[in-house]
């Protein structure tokens, strides 16, 4: 009898022990937010152009993760749609890109002549990429500008353009060979 | 001597070195004008620091670099600065980049050079630094800063010094060439770089194919502690790595450099620049190129000074009719050009003018029959048609699993393939777009914490400021509460507290008001400013403005007609606008 009896309370006290482990470790090692979103968001390019008509890449993920079409970002192309369906496990879709700005890589560039320090496009900017203070001229430091278009419209002067930066060796790699013939490519795809 | 260790495949393409190699080294005139590239192999750009007009001595540095990820550049002879501009550069894209032009004055005149005979006195560090100002880049290969790579040398413990005197591509014989007139110097060099590096052994690697420069260097290094080793002619066995596997029985690890292993690699060529800096005190301002071809009538080596166009040295070596094919570099590891005026860099080591009949366009490529050639072939134990199977399919992931960045690019995959698969270039792409989506994600990783760091900042803004005006309209109530518990009557201090916050509220909603007033004439006047603008601009001229200007009249009048009525209908404070 006392036997059982040991047996009972030995196991009842492991669980006891256990589950204010298990309790402890649930609180203490919590992870925040939808990894789901978080991992979406991995993939998106983070320009923060709001073409997606969200504001922004972050939440342009969190709608995607509640179900919306995720074949809305220009600036991300079919690389990005394609990770995309990857990674959610559905079939892609072609690219949703009414301006048809996919594939450029552009950057904002201040006539700096014209810049009257108005600070406007200093607002506007989502990744903090341009440099002035009020009544001083402006520059945009190209390096972190993710060309977003973003800081045009509130310009009073219209002194910013979007440039497409040319190629240089740097940026430079090589294209693929012409396309094998016929019969390849249809295995190759097939493969 | 037997060799301690082998590398899996390579190839036996014909040679074709004898015609480059029956005269010795030749000197050409100046040249009209010298086109130095800003940047002459991997790395940033150099500074130009010299302007248009000035007047420079041969050996003047006329180029600095920021750190090290460069050399210096220096005045191959004595002449003008005549420009700086942009212009084509030898390189597979044939793309243009900054350049310096120098007009020579004909004088040939030196700077000061400062040689060092007893470098022994010298401390590594101030060798290695030398080797950098006097711009010594490989000679070989990819053009990497000398220093630098002995620099890692010098951080790790050397076992072996080998110098590659393989040269392994067919029609290249620039350093075989040099071994022969200049076996001496070369030797020298080596010296030199064993001072600096204190290596237990130094070899020299030479292909059985060049007896005369084999004969020459023993010569020299009978009476020195280096050894000559003989290799059987193979390609690639002048590839860094396949070298070193050949010379050591051991593989340099994948991602790894030689230096990790105990081993350092320098060109021949190098060293013989290496001493020509460190003895005589002279900058790297010339190399010997091959000349060669069926179009060239008479092929050889040339010294020529670098930013000589490849033009220049076809003049003097004759062309006899039109190449069909102008190549820079080997047949297998070069590239077309798609000029004559390009300029003679650092890394230039080969010109071949080809006929049709000699370097045929290879023929439309065929499906792969998967015949394992390409697999025997690799020197890297790859498996070829695997990563050419992923790389057509844009499988990025699985042609780096299966090892894609551990291919040389030798071209004897592509050379044996039956059905001329250009394989080399499917590599090529490959591993670019791996680079170019590398990039990409630090670029979106960064911009996500910048825009993190911005939310964040216009948050804690957005709250401070809301602290400061509650804490503001907090002050005001309790300063008229004071004054009014003086009186000691608690109605009325109630009905102050009462009056005080309607005041505020009304403070309040007229600062709206009027705000919003403000905000009006201000749109107004921009609309007045835009219309006037869009008067000024032809649509026909700047339409992506005009359209631009179109659209922020539309907005501007939208948001007008939003304020006017906000501001005729007080009541509505609730209606708010960004
Ligand atoms: S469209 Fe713009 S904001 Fe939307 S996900 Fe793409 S880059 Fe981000
Ligand atoms: S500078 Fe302009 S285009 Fe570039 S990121 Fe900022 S707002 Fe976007
Ligand atoms: S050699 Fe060419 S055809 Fe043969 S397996 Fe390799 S890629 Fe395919
Ligand atoms: S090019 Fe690359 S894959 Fe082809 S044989 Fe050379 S190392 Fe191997």
């Amino acid at each position: 009898m006392t036997g059982i009896l040991t047996a009972t309370l030995t196991v009842l006290l492991l669980a006891l022990i256990f589950g204010a482990l298990l309790g402890y470790a649930a609180v203490r090692f919590h992870v925040e937010g939808d990894p789901l979103v978080e991992r979406i968001d991995a993939l998106l390019p983070q320009t923060q152009c709001g073409q997606c008509g969200h504001p922004g890449c972050h939440p342009y993920a969190e709608a995607i993760a509640a179900g919306e079409a995720f074949n809305r970002c220009p600036p991300g192309g079919a690389a990005t749609v394609q990770a995309l369906a990857d990674l959610l496990g559905q079939a892609p879709q072609p690219l949703d890109d009414p301006a048809g700005i996919a594939g450029s890589v552009r950057v904002a560039r201040i006539r700096e002549d014209e810049c009257i320090g108005c600070t406007k496009c200093i607002q506007a900017c989502p990744v903090d990429a341009i440099l002035g203070a009020a009544k001083f001229m402006h520059t945009v430091i190209e390096s972190e500008c993710t060309g977003c278009d973003l800081c045009v419209e509130p310009c009073p002067v219209d002194c910013i353009d979007m440039v497409t930066l040319e190629p240089t060796l740097d940026s430079w790699h090589w294209t693929a060979p012409e396309v094998l013939i016929a019969s390849d490519k249809d295995r190759g795809e097939a493969a | 001597m037997q060799l301690p260790g082998r590398f899996p495949g390579g190839i036996h393409p014909p040679a074709h070195k004898e015609r480059s190699t029956q005269q010795p080294i030749r000197q050409l005139p100046l040249p009209e004008a010298l086109i130095l590239p800003l940047r002459q192999h991997i790395g940033s750009l150099a500074v130009p620091c010299v302007a248009v007009g000035d007047h420079v001595l041969k050996g003047q540095c006329i180029a600095t670099v920021n750190g090290r990820s460069g050399v210096p550049i220096h005045a191959p002879t004595s002449g003008r600065i005549d420009a700086l501009f942009d212009h084509p550069v030898p390189h597979p894209s044939g793309l243009s980049e900054p350049c310096i032009r120098l007009v020579p004055d004909g004088r040939d005149c030196w700077t000061d050079c400062q040689g060092f005979e007893d470098y022994r006195s010298l401390t590594t560090f101030q060798l290695l630094e030398r080797l950098h100002d006097a711009g010594i880049a490989g000679l070989g290969g990819a053009g990497f800063p000398t220093a630098n790579k002995l620099r890692t040398g010098v951080e790790s413990t050397i076992h072996t010094l080998i110098l590659n005197g393989a040269e392994c591509e067919p029609y290249i014989s620039a350093d075989d060439m040099l071994m022969r007139e200049r076996a001496k110097a070369v030797a020298d060099g080596a010296d030199i770089l064993a001072f600096i590096t204190r290596p237990q052994r130094v070899l020299i690697a030479i292909e059985d194919d060049k007896p005369e420069a084999i004969a020459a260097m023993h010569a020299v290094c009978s009476e020195r502690d280096i050894q000559v080793v003989t290799l059987p002619a193979r390609y690639p066995s002048g590839g860094e790595r396949q070298l070193i596997q050949l010379l050591t029985g051991r593989e340099v690890p994948s991602g790894g450099r030689p230096a990790d292993i105990g081993v350092i690699c320098q060109n021949v060529a190098t060293a013989a620049a290496v001493e020509r800096a460190i003895r005589h005190g002279e900058p790297l301002i010339s190399r010997i190129v091959t000349i060669t071809g069926d179009r060239v009538a008479n092929p050889g080596n040339v010294e020529v000074l670098l930013g000589t166009p490849f033009s220049h040295l076809l003049k003097h070596t004759g062309l006899s009719g039109q190449a069909d094919r102008l190549i820079c570099g080997g047949p297998l590891m070069g590239f077309t050009l798609p000029s004559t005026d390009i300029p003679v860099i650092k890394t230039s080591a080969c010109l071949i003018a080809a006929s049709e009949a000699e370097l045929p366009t290879p023929p439309p490529a065929r499906a792969c029959i998967r015949c394992g050639y390409c697999a025997d072939a690799c020197p890297a134990s790859l498996l070829p048609q695997q990563l050419f199977w992923f790389a057509n399919a844009g499988e990025w992931d699985k042609a780096e699993a299966f090892n894609l960045f551990d291919c040389i690019e030798c071209g004897a995959c592509a050379y044996v393939c039956p059905s001329h698969i250009p394989l080399v270039q499917h590599y090529r792409h490959a591993k670019g777009e791996i680079r170019a989506l590398r990039q990409e994600k630090t670029k979106a990783d960064q911009a996500r914490q910048r825009f993190e760091a911005h939310q964040e900042r216009m948050q804690r803004e957005q709250e401070e400021q809301e602290a400061r005006r509650r804490a503001r309209a907090e002050a005001l109530a309790q300063r008229s509460t004071a004054a009014q518990i003086a009186t000691d009557d608690k109605a009325a201090k109630a009905a102050a507290v009462r009056a005080a916050v309607e005041r505020q509220q009304k403070r309040t909603a007229t600062d709206e008001a009027t705000v919003k007033r403000k905000q009006l004439a201000n749109a107004e006047e921009r609309l007045k400013e835009l219309k006037s603008t869009l008067a000024e601009v032809d649509a026909d001229s700047d339409p992506r403005r005009h359209t631009r200007l179109l659209d922020s009249i539309a907005r501007q009048e939208a948001r007008i007609a939003s304020l006017r009525a906000a501001v005729e209908s007080p009541s509505t404070d609730a209606e708010r606008h960004d």
